[in-house]
């Protein structure tokens, strides 16, 4: 065990773990913080995807004890009233089904849309193949990407 | 309006004035679900709530909470059940909340979610409970203005007598509606005056999703709860023998190893309980990570298991399913399938004589075709929470047959039924594979041997290779035509691992003069279940994929040379039992023919088209191909449905869509094969589901508009895609498509 500062949405939270834990399970176990979801564990599905300065990271895949000091933002913290234009896209289209695969999506939507405010749907595509959903919502989600892409009020 | 009479049992109205709780919401707020309230939007809670029946509460501001009934897996019934409550109460949706209901056998029935049955069945009791409030409502309003019923009106929660000019707000009548007799009849409104039912809703749960909170089994949080896993043998025809269970029992935050069995004998078990791998190994410990590295740390002897067999309640009828001893392989059953289905089957069906048209008919036609098995991989795995003590048992989480798993479970823990309290939360999907609780049971099994509330967490690999899978199948099909390409003659023979996909009785018996339909069965110890719309979702695209060929042959228009059929089938009906209704059938097939303009050719575009009836709904569609750099690409996927009455119009279309990529995905990619009993896919490395890139990049979705009782939406849109994905790839590749997965390891689409 040891202990690890980890900087989450904004705030520090102290834990105190096995150095191998993965950051999904740091998250959901011991902040309570269960909005990143497990689909795999080994990086396939990308339910757990969460930033990582602010790039999009499969949670499931990240050793706690390698984070140090870099800045993590989960589900939780995209927004503040989850108003993120990528978040409100979603409820425009009202895309979930199930919703389980949801927050990976749009973590990953979210973190495209930031280095590549216009997507083209090759790069849709591209970007978002590594998230699964059994639900099959792949068709809105591209629409929604769409919406929050002209929406413009990326920063 | 329609005069109803009431069939509530006087439970449902179970009468309070004046909650001695005061303001509260009865049941558990983590679970409550107010409904998609955006931030500036605060919501106003009442500070007294007016039970009306089990399904509704009027606040006394004129707030009104919904249970929703059945479970939520992603089918959206926890936003169109309500919808319809809402609609003949006559309320504004706006005011409306949704919780969950609990399991309560005596205020619900049929509190399942399966068959895509939700809706269909629960239409007429949550028609009778807005309408039955409704009308208690305008005669407390009578009795206080002393005016007479009949000239009472409502209007998005407002009660109005025009003659004298009162007017109150449902919240102000709910304490003396309250304690109002039910009335013997209400009446409910006519389609035509519906105002919410028809328009599209958003998912009440929406904003909760798309903010992370916590919804879902898999996101229990109780103080003091430990986390368990399970260990089951690694192949079919395997058992459990022995363990070293000391060698982790000291691992970091381990608390306990041990063997539980799922039933014990003589316990009677419903069709919910599945035989699959009976003994298994629990490991107990602190956190999910420290239990996952005791499991892969844990050295457990497995043996051969010998033959076996497993009984089943079906609703009164005692079924015994037989396993035999061995470790099968996939080769083998292959080779088993088509060489029993070479053979003749048992007859199930037979008009006219296929043997004397087929002699007679200048053109034969035979294929065969087949498929995998699936596993069901649900994003969310499977978990319950359970805290069981000597007189209790408390369990949450993910389950589709919440009624049949409280009685099976109270059995096995030796507890009434009384005793045992089932909370469900929203599924992270189910497609069948939570019907099946003997999760909630293990982990009921679990608490109760550790004397502790513990929360079971299946790996994906625990869940893709525990069985329960939608079963492999074959079919060969024959069709005979004459020489004016009239179908004289057709023959279909099913079967499969350990079931057959054969529905004798629907299209096109009914619309051949000489019609025969055989099946099979194989028996196995790999076990199955009901995997998203069972059977059809093989025997659909066999069937579509045969016909689109026998159309071929008949040099005839794919979708003409099915309308000639459903006339036919209209006109003149072959036999008894035709299981379906052939205006309706042949209603999609024209709308989609109209709206994806069927016939223009667009250079480079490669169409299919597939219809199908299955789950009491009728979907046709047509797919297009493009190609790009040889690649084919699904450019567009429309679809034409009719599942009657459509309560919450986008979220039908969402279901639709998705029904239509999870078709395409499983048809194209997806198998679990077998080596030595053994699954070889574990996890989504090795398990193909459908990709994003891989998906239609555009859909339509088109309801037929009538005035019949809705139907079901979850599983009907999936099977008929299949056969238009075969055709249309037949027309991209100029190959056809017999065997499933398409692909299974070559990206055939890009
Ligand atoms: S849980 Fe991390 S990618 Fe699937
Ligand atoms: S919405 Fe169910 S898995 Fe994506």
């Amino acid at each position: 065990m040891a202990t690890y500062e980890l900087k989450i949405n904004g705030n520090t939270h102290s834990v105190d773990v096995d150095p191998s834990t993965p950051i999904l399970w740091v998250l959901r176990d011991h902040l309570q913080l269960v909005g990143t979801k497990f689909g795999c564990g080994i990086s396939q599905c990308g339910a757990c995807t969460i930033h990582v300065e602010g790039s999009a990271t499969r949670s499931c895949q990240i050793p706690v004890s390698s984070i140090g000091n870099k800045k993590i933002t989960t589900i939780e913290g995209l927004s503040k009233n989850g108003d993120h234009p990528v978040q409100q896209a979603w409820l425009e289209h009202d895309v979930p089904q199930c919703g389980y695969c949801q927050a990976g999506q749009i973590m990953t939507a979210a973190a495209l849309l930031d280095s590549n405010p216009n997507p083209t749907d090759e790069d849709i595509e591209a970007t978002m193949s590594g998230n699964i959903c059994r639900c099959g919502t792949y068709t809105r989600i591209k629409a929604a990407i769409k919406t929050a892409a002209k929406s413009g009020s990326l920063s | 309006m329609t005069l109803v009479r009431t069939t509530f049992g006087r439970r449902a109205f179970i009468k309070r004035v004046g909650l001695a709780s005061g303001g509260l919401m009865i049941g558990f707020s983590w679970l409550a679900a107010c409904k998609d309230a955006t931030p500036e939007e605060v919501v106003m809670m009442p500070d007294e709530w007016f039970e009306m029946n089990g399904f509704l509460k009027i606040g006394d501001n004129g707030m009104v909470t919904i249970m929703s009934p059945n479970p939520e897996i992603g089918q959206n019934v926890k936003t169109s059940m309500p919808m319809i409550v809402a609609e003949e109460l006559d309320t504004d949706w706006d005011n409306v909340i949704v919780e969950q209901a609990p399991l309560n056998t005596e205020l619900y029935t049929r509190q399942l979610a399966g068959g895509s049955q939700s809706i269909r069945q629960g239409w007429e009791g949550l028609r009778m409970a807005g309408a039955t409030a409704r009308h208690m409502l305008k005669e407390a309003a009578a009795n206080l203005w002393q005016v007479p019923v009949a000239e009472i009106t409502t209007a998005a929660g407002i009660l109005t007598h025009q003659a004298s000019g009162n007017t109150a707000h449902y919240g102000e009548m709910a304490s003396a509606a309250a304690m109002l007799e039910v009335p013997e009849e209400v009446e409910m409104k006519d389609s035509k005056d519906f105002s919410i039912i028809g328009t599209s809703r958003k998912n009440v749960d929406g904003k909760k999703i798309v903010t992370g909170k916590p919804l879902f089994g898999l996101d229990t949080y109780k103080e003091g709860m430990l986390v368990a896993m399970i260990v089951h043998p690694p192949a079919f025809g395997m058992r459990f023998k022995s363990m070293d269970a000391d060698s982790v029992k000291n691992m970091p935050g381990i608390k306990d190893v041990f063997t539980i069995d799922t039933y014990t004998d003589g316990t009677r078990k419903s069709f919910a309980d599945i035989a699959t791998f009976n003994k298994k190994v629990a490991i107990v410990g602190e956190t999910t990570w420290q239990v996952m590295q005791a499991k892969k740390a844990l050295a457990v002897t497995w043996e051969d298991s010998p033959d076996d067999s497993f009984e089943i309640d079906m609703f009164g009828r005692i079924m015994k399913t037989e396993y035999p001893s061995g470790k099968e392989s996939s080769q083998s059953h292959a080779l088993k399938m088509a060489e029993i289905g070479s053979k003749k089957g048992n007859v199930v069906r037979k008009d006219g004589n296929v043997d004397k048209a087929f002699k007679k008919a200048a053109k034969v036609l035979e294929r065969s075709y087949s498929c995998p098995f699936l596993a069901h991989n649900t994003m969310e795995p499977m978990n319950f929470y359970a805290n069981v003590t000597s007189d209790h048992a408390e369990l949450i989480g993910p389950v589709q047959t919440p009624e049949f798993m409280e009685q099976s479970v109270a059995a096995r823990l030796g507890l009434t039924l009384e005793q045992v309290d089932i909370h469900m939360t929203r599924m992270g999907g189910g497609f069948g594979r939570r019907l099946y609780g003997h999760f909630l049971t293990e982990a009921a099994v679990i608490s109760q041997t550790m004397q502790k509330p513990i929360k079971l967490v299946y790996t994906r690999e625990d869940d893709m290779t525990f069985g329960n899978y939608r079963p492999s199948y074959y079919v060969t099909y024959k069709a005979g035509l004459d020489e004016n390409n009239q179908l004289i003659a057709f023959q279909v023979r099913a079967g499969g691992i350990p079931e057959s996909p054969l529905f004798a009785n629907r299209f096109p018996a009914g619309a051949v003069e000489n019609y025969q339909a055989e099946e099979f069965t194989i028996k196995s110890n790999v076990s199955v279940g009901a995997w998203r719309a069972p059977r059809s979702n093989f025997i659909a695209g066999a069937e579509q994929s045969f016909l689109d060929e026998l159309a071929e042959l008949a040099e005839k228009d794919p979708i003409d040379f099915r309308l000639e059929l459903f006339d036919k089938a209209i006109k003149k009906p072959v036999g008894e039992n035709n299981d379906y209704e052939a205006e309706r059938y042949a209603g999609v097939l024209k709308l989609v023919r109209e709206k994806s303009g069927w016939g223009r050719t667009r250079e480079g575009v490669h169409r299919g088209v597939a219809a199908y009836y299955c789950h009491n709904s009728y979907v046709a569609q047509v797919l297009d191909i493009v190609k790009k750099n040889g690649v084919p690409k699904i450019e567009n996927v429309c679809s034409a449905v009719d599942c009657g009455i459509v309560v919450n119009p986008d979220a039908a279309a969402n279901m639709v869509e998705g029904g239509v990529v999870d078709g395409i995905g499983h048809a194209m990619y997806s198998s679990v094969t077998f080596n030595d009993g053994e699954p070889q896919q574990r996890n989504f490395d090795s398990y193909r589901l459908i990709r994003h890139g891989e998906a239609p990049r555009k859909q339509e979705v088109h309801f037929v508009k009538n005035d019949i009782d809705p139907t079901g939406l979850g599983e009907p849109p999936l099977p008929p895609v299949m056969g238009a994905l075969a055709n249309a790839l037949y027309k991209a590749n100029g190959k056809r498509y017999y065997h499933q997965p398409f692909m299974s390891n070559k990206p055939l689409l890009g």
